[in-house]
């Protein structure tokens, strides 16, 4: 009893870490309606600031705080109000989810493209207050928290009482809350909507530097990732909190830090259990509050009492297309994409083939997320979990039966659509925002606590996977392998044209648009939702054991981790969620993108070197660009193309085509008028 | 359940009437939305709820489609209880509705909400199907719809995507998109509002239509007293979440308490 009080204990800074995160993240909330997932970005950028400045330029203590936290951590959160969150105030949540999204994909790249991407180890502790047991209480005893726990420890006692008191008992807070329901509504009871909005922006963001600077000490280097993975631990107690309370929030983050402290003391150390449950016992917590959390599930939007004085949204120009347009326009797709498959296999060196593999493999994954996001609503998260169960069971059933890749290929589709049953049946009862939380944190069940297990993903070196061999085709030559990927790619998007285009799209629709109406008329959203869910993680299970069948081995790290997925996401989302092409596009462009811009980049260099005697000037400003902006260029580039879909939900690739579509409708139209015109002047007296 | 079912094998020495809905109560934290009302309402009559806003009369409605739960209360339909089913089930058991705030399915054409509604219904189509056979509509499914279209007057409006209607057509939308599910029972939320004369005209004769030709029994919530006497053999009236009169239609608007509560008269 007496142990577990102590470990209780000793998970209280842990608890602090957790409370600090989630009860920034539920100010960002209460105060801008939007879930920011880019509230580690913001962090990263806070500590990364401080980490320059205090360790590399050895500047002050205070003044590298100061500058870190309460300059650049409230301006990045003014600036991201001012230029993107202002216009979305009256959007909708999942759609400032995915611009946040966009957002924590931007911005650390911002950061090392100013910084370096180079690994910015031991990040450098806020402050130096002595060890408890030499100021605090005499010393041998048995808590005995370190400088940094100490602080942490303060400074979130000091943010909770301080926000308490905010919300609860000043006018400005009433404010912040007010705006949030309907910015107009408080604008006509003489509130400065903007100027409020702006202050609420700049404190979350200021919280958010807070908490970048304090956590970035635990982990042996600076990187976003693990910010952001420990922010996702922390949601489990936004949870708690229902994402408004925030001593209800403090209390739970405390709660799930004691619990893990707990766990990990009295689990018996090189159990299974305690591998895994440590590290993934928030995700656990999250997704058990998140399915069983009164409440959550009928929580539906906010809507603005205001939202009826709107002029009604421009009618969507019915684009519905002739015969003509739409049999050109197929047969332009056929046209281009043999062309493009021509032009792969006699004219591409293997280097850009590999690209141009990779990407039409990647592109059946894709089509998952348009199955699940696009035609089901459901914003996923884990679609790259669900292609690694693929993956992984492609490779496992190869090693274990020696059965043929084709055949171990189709059990991996079938083995991710169970997972994907099992996954939805709890999680499509959650709305919008929900769901999609409720999928991260399966995703990063499956990484923390499944992929270490050497019966999952084989241990530590992935395990291999062959290339198919089918009748007189080898697939180890890559240009079989493209015309076999291609293949494959084609029919599950024929498939997934005649899903979209069936009964069940349109059932899909139905509740997407109205699910009251869509009850009323006896379709169980449930039932169709779940049906999406699994054919969307059958698709990316069978992309999964085809990507890891192309690169050779089954690798996780590599092909798979959750924030890889959250990046493809981000690029289908843009491209357009609903559409067969934006799929397939987004695909090659995520591997094709980087490579490019790496030839790009490099060229400078390359000339600098062929011209030694080049004029300095030249050489000073050709030597800035570096090869290694090509990745985060690309990821700033993905990370913006999300921040469309507030205005284009449908997607950059499907608004153009309907643009273009209407233009050249009307243009016909025109073209029929003048024709219709000239030749009744031709003719008056038959019309007479 | 079975689409084969044939109504006008009603045994008529059973009086129970098709919908009886008994000490329905529903609270909104301190507002008492609907105080121990009942009504009933028996195969092919129109029944008219009216009442001033705000008295509970789309409330009403929505605990007994389903879309909420009442506190207290019984609702058996057609020999069935709905207390524990869905709006699903209800819907399935023949329970359809149109909503006060029009809820149509935006981006799809006139055509497809019917379609929907009939796929909905008749179980026909899933992933299989789709996937593995044609998802098209066959000859008897267009012929379903063509005569709700027909109906309703929605043929030259079938392809128009439903958001870029008025929201007269609007309302017949949804009208046919409930009449697709083949309901014994029609609940209509305000039908005829923000209708124009012409409108309200058109939307009366549909129903008329429809109750001779299926007959229909339809709940109507309704501002219109015109249309109310027109359609309606039977009001209720509810105010304050309270019914306070009920009975045939020219009595009940004659009675003087409904005048003062309701329509306000100080004659």
């Amino acid at each position: 009893m007496v142990d577990l009080l102590e470990y209780a204990v000793r998970g209280i800074p842990t608890g602090c870490v957790f409370a600090l995160l989630a009860v920034g993240l539920v100010l960002t909330y209460k105060t801008s309606g939007v879930f920011n997932l880019a509230f580690a970005a913001q962090a990263y950028t806070s500590a990364a600031v401080f980490y320059v400045l205090r360790k590399e330029q050895e500047w002050p203590l205070f003044w590298s705080a100061f500058i870190a936290i309460v300059i650049v951590g409230p301006a990045l959160g003014l600036l991201l109000e001012r230029v993107l969150f202002r216009h979305l105030r009256g959007a909708g949540s999942l759609a400032k989810m995915v611009t946040s999204l966009g957002l924590l994909i931007a911005i650390p790249e911002v950061v090392k493209l100013f910084f370096g991407s180079d690994a910015k180890s031991n990040p450098p502790p806020l402050w130096y207050v002595r060890r408890t047991d030499e100021w605090l209480w005499p010393q041998g005893s048995k808590f005995v928290f370190d400088a940094g726990q100490v602080t942490t420890i303060l400074s979130t006692l000091v943010v909770v009482l301080g926000l308490t008191v905010l919300f609860r008992y000043t006018n400005l807070g009433l404010r912040m809350r007010a705006v949030v329901e309907s910015s107009r509504l408080a604008e006509l009871n003489g509130v400065n909507a903007e100027r409020v909005s702006m202050a609420s922006w700049m404190l979350s963001s200021m919280l958010a530097g807070l908490a970048g600077v304090l956590v970035a000490p635990l982990f042996a280097s600076l990187n976003p990732i693990d910010l952001f993975t420990l922010l996702v631990a922390a949601l489990a107690a936004t949870v708690v909190g229902g994402l408004s309370s925030i001593p209800l929030t403090f209390i739970g983050a405390i709660g799930l830090g004691m619990l893990q402290a707990v766990l990990a003391g009295s689990l018996p150390t090189n159990s299974v259990l305690a591998t895994g449950l440590r590290p993934g016992l928030p995700f656990l917590v999250l997704f058990a509050l998140l399915i069983f959390r009164p409440g959550l599930r009928s929580n539906s939007e906010m809507a603005d009492p205001l939202a009826t004085v709107d002029p009604p949204l421009p009618v969507p120009v019915a684009v519905s297309r002739p015969r003509w347009m739409s049999i050109s326009s197929r047969t332009v797709g056929v046209v281009a994409t043999m062309f493009g498959l021509l032009v792969s296999w006699f004219v591409l060196d293997g280097f850009w083939l590999a690209i141009v593999i990779s990407g039409v493999v990647l592109g059946v994954i894709m089509l998952s997320l348009t199955v699940v996001t696009g035609i089901g609503g459901m914003l996923s998260l884990a679609q790259a979990s669900l292609a690694a169960i693929g993956a992984f069971t492609t490779a496992q059933v190869v090693t274990a039966t020696g059965l043929p890749v084709l055949v171990a290929m189709l059990i991996g589709a079938a083995v991710a659509a169970a997972c994907g049953a099992l996954l939805a049946i709890p999680v499509v009862r959650l709305d919008g925002v929900y769901l999609a939380l409720g999928t991260l944190a399966f995703a990063l069940m499956f990484e923390s606590i499944l992929v270490p297990l050497s019966w999952v993903s084989g241990g530590s070196v992935p395990l291999a996977v062959p290339r198919p061999v089918i009748g007189p085709w080898d697939l180890a030559d890559d240009r079989y392998f493209l015309l076999f990927a291609a293949l494959c790619l084609t029919v599950i998007a024929l498939a997934v044209i005649r899903v979209r285009q069936g009964t069940t799209g349109r059932f899909l629709q139905a509740i997407q648009s109205s699910p009251t109406a869509a009850n009323s008329i006896g379709i169980s959203g449930g039932r169709s939702r779940i049906i999406a869910f699994t054919l969307a993680a059958g698709i990316a299970g069978f992309g999964g054991g085809l990507l890891a069948s192309f690169a050779g081995r089954a690798n996780y790290q590599a092909s798979f981790p959750y924030v890889v997925g959250l990046v493809w996401v981000a690029l289908v989302i843009s491209a357009g969620a609903r559409s067969i092409q934006a799929a397939v596009f987004s695909g090659i462009m995520f591997f094709l993108l980087p490579a490019t811009l790496n030839r790009v980049f490099s060229w400078p260099e390359n000339y600098l070197e062929a011209h030694q005697q080049a004029p300095e000037w030249m050489q000073n400003l050709l030597g800035l660009v570096q090869p290694n902006w090509a990745v985060p260029v690309s990821f700033i580039l993905f990370g913006i193309g999300a921040f469309t879909y507030a205005k284009h939900p449908e997607g950059i690739i499907e608004a153009q085509t309907n643009s273009s579509v209407t233009a050249v409708l009307l243009w016909t139209e025109r073209r029929k008028a003048k024709v219709d015109a000239t030749s009744s002047m031709d003719t008056p007296q038959v019309s007479a | 359940m079975s689409p084969t079912a044939d109504s006008t094998e009603q045994p008529t020495e059973q009086p129970a009437p098709l919908l009886q809905a008994s000490g329905i109560s529903k609270r909104f934290a301190g507002l008492m939305a609907l105080a121990d009302v009942s009504i009933q309402v028996e195969a092919g009559e129109t029944v008219a709820v009216i009442g001033p806003n705000g008295a509970g009369k789309s409330t009403l409605f929505n605990c007994l489609s389903g879309v909420l739960r009442a506190d207290r209360g019984t609702v058996t339909f057609d020999g069935q209880r709905l207390e524990s089913l869905s709006p699903t089930q209800r819907s399935r058991l023949g329970i359809a509705r149109t909503f006060q705030r029009i809820e149509l399915f935006g981006g799809m054409t006139v055509r497809d909400h019917l379609m929907v509604a009939d796929r909905a219904r008749s179980g026909r189509g899933g992933l299989w199907s789709d996937l593995f056979r044609s998802s098209k509509p066959t000859e008897e499914e267009h012929a379903r719809c063509q005569a709700v279209l027909d109906l309703l007057g929605l043929d030259e409006v079938q392809d128009r995507s439903a958001d870029s209607l008025s929201l007269g057509k609007g309302r017949l939308v949804e009208l046919g998109r409930a009449l697709m599910c083949e309901p014994k029972l029609l609940f209509l939320d305000e039908p005829s509002s923000g209708l124009d004369r012409n409108e309200t005209e058109e939307m009366s004769l549909a129903l008329e239509t429809v109750q001779r030709e299926h007959g229909t029994a339809v709940v109507l919530i309704e501002h219109d007293v015109p249309m109310v006497q027109r359609l309606a053999t039977r009001i209720y009236v509810l105010d304050y979440g309270s019914l306070i009169a009920s009975g045939n239609t020219q009595e009940v608007l004659q009675d003087e308490v409904v005048r003062a509560a309701y329509l306000g008269v100080a004659t």
